[in-house]
């Protein structure tokens, strides 16, 4: 990357860009757990849907996750220069046009949806198409830069993949498509202000009114707590709705029960260095491996007592 | 134009020409495959 950057650096005229960049554009990191959520909806789902078939829907979920996220960094190309976190991305660090990325990004969100409703069913797509807009239009470009509140709301974004792997098999949501859902959603809070309460500072210098930027981080810490405890209620809905079995209840169980001993950490730290906020850091690598494997949980338990 | 800048263009170009070609193979051969599986009954 960084000799990209100085090949930019050093050209008088706008490179093409690499198709490392496109890819980079998608962030194939977030793109993991987006495409294992929707994998564990589609495992989880009854009847039967082709490998063919399967394998396009979670293609599908994929490229319209890729999608949003190249639209996400179109419209924040201004305020990822300003962040270290977020300055070396192909936008920011000027290795590609935004009206490339703009193109790209809808290109990919189209036929996605697109591809879903041929190769599945169009229920499925709908939801696609949803999931798509609403982090573009809702969270990126309405809620993030005007309110504290921005990954609440805008966290549902993150929380649609179940129902769209459950809907491409099924071609309808169900109960447990709907208390994944909810689990993701209230999962969302904890884990970005987790994030957010050690990279403050690049939130407050880039204009983001993130929670510990506009509330404090004393405030941050007790709505981690909150927020956690309602996801724990989330997290054991579906064993105690009999939507699940005792894989699940059992992995629920004990990962939640680590999930709020680390958040009650979090609470009651006094820590303003964000060097030194472990906890905090500790709890948002906990929280990724967690969703893995809860979800992880619904599938093998699926498998167990359907069979 | 530099040299060197000429020579950054057309390496990126074609490395995205390959890039291009290997997706559009991959996806023909994914359509051909949606399709018997949904002429299978999917």
């Amino acid at each position: 990357m960084s000799i990209l950057t100085s090949e930019k650096a050093a050209s008088s005229v706008p490179l093409p860009a690499d198709w490392r960049d496109l890819v980079a554009l998608t962030k194939p990191r977030v793109m993991t757990l987006v495409v294992f959520t929707g994998l564990c909806g589609l495992l989880a789902a009854p009847g039967h849907l082709s490998p063919v078939l399967a394998f396009t829907a979670i293609l599908c979920i994929a490229l319209g996750a890729g999608g949003a996220a190249a639209l996400n960094q179109w419209y924040e190309a201004d305020r990822d220069a300003k962040m270290k976190r977020t300055a070396n991305r192909p936008l920011p660090a000027g290795r590609m046009t935004r009206q490339g990325a703009l193109h790209f990004g809808v290109g990919i969100s189209v036929f996605s949806v697109l591809l879903m409703g041929v190769a599945t069913n169009w229920f499925a797509a709908a939801i696609l198409a949803i999931s798509i807009l609403f982090y573009v239009f809702i969270y990126t470009i309405w809620l993030k830069p005007r309110t504290a509140q921005n990954i609440v709301i805008g966290g549902a974004a993150g929380a649609f993949p179940p129902l769209i792997g459950w809907a491409a098999v099924t071609g309808n949501v169900a109960a447990l498509p709907i208390a994944l859902f909810m689990l993701i959603f209230f999962w969302t809070p904890p884990h970005f202000w987790a994030l957010a309460l050690f990279v403050r500072m690049d939130y407050a210098n880039a204009g983001i009114p993130m929670l510990p930027v506009v509330a404090g981080e004393a405030v941050t810490r007790r709505q981690i707590l909150f927020y956690t405890s309602i996801m724990a209620v989330a997290a054991l809905a579906p064993v105690l709705l009999r939507l699940t079995g005792l894989i699940y209840g059992v992995t629920a169980l004990v990962a939640t029960g680590i999930f709020a001993v680390m958040a009650v950490q979090v609470a009651l730290s006094r820590e303003v260095d964000p060097a030194r906020m472990k906890p905090e850091r500790r709890l948002f690598k906990y929280s990724v491996l967690y969703l893995f494997l809860l979800f992880g949980a619904v599938v093998v338990d699926h498998w167990v007592f359907a069979s | 134009m530099t040299p060197d800048e000429q020579r950054i263009i057309q390496a990126r170009q074609r490395a995205r020409s390959r890039v291009t070609g290997v997706i559009l193979f991959a996806l023909a051969v994914l359509f051909f495959a949606v399709a018997l599986a949904k002429m299978m009954g999917g």
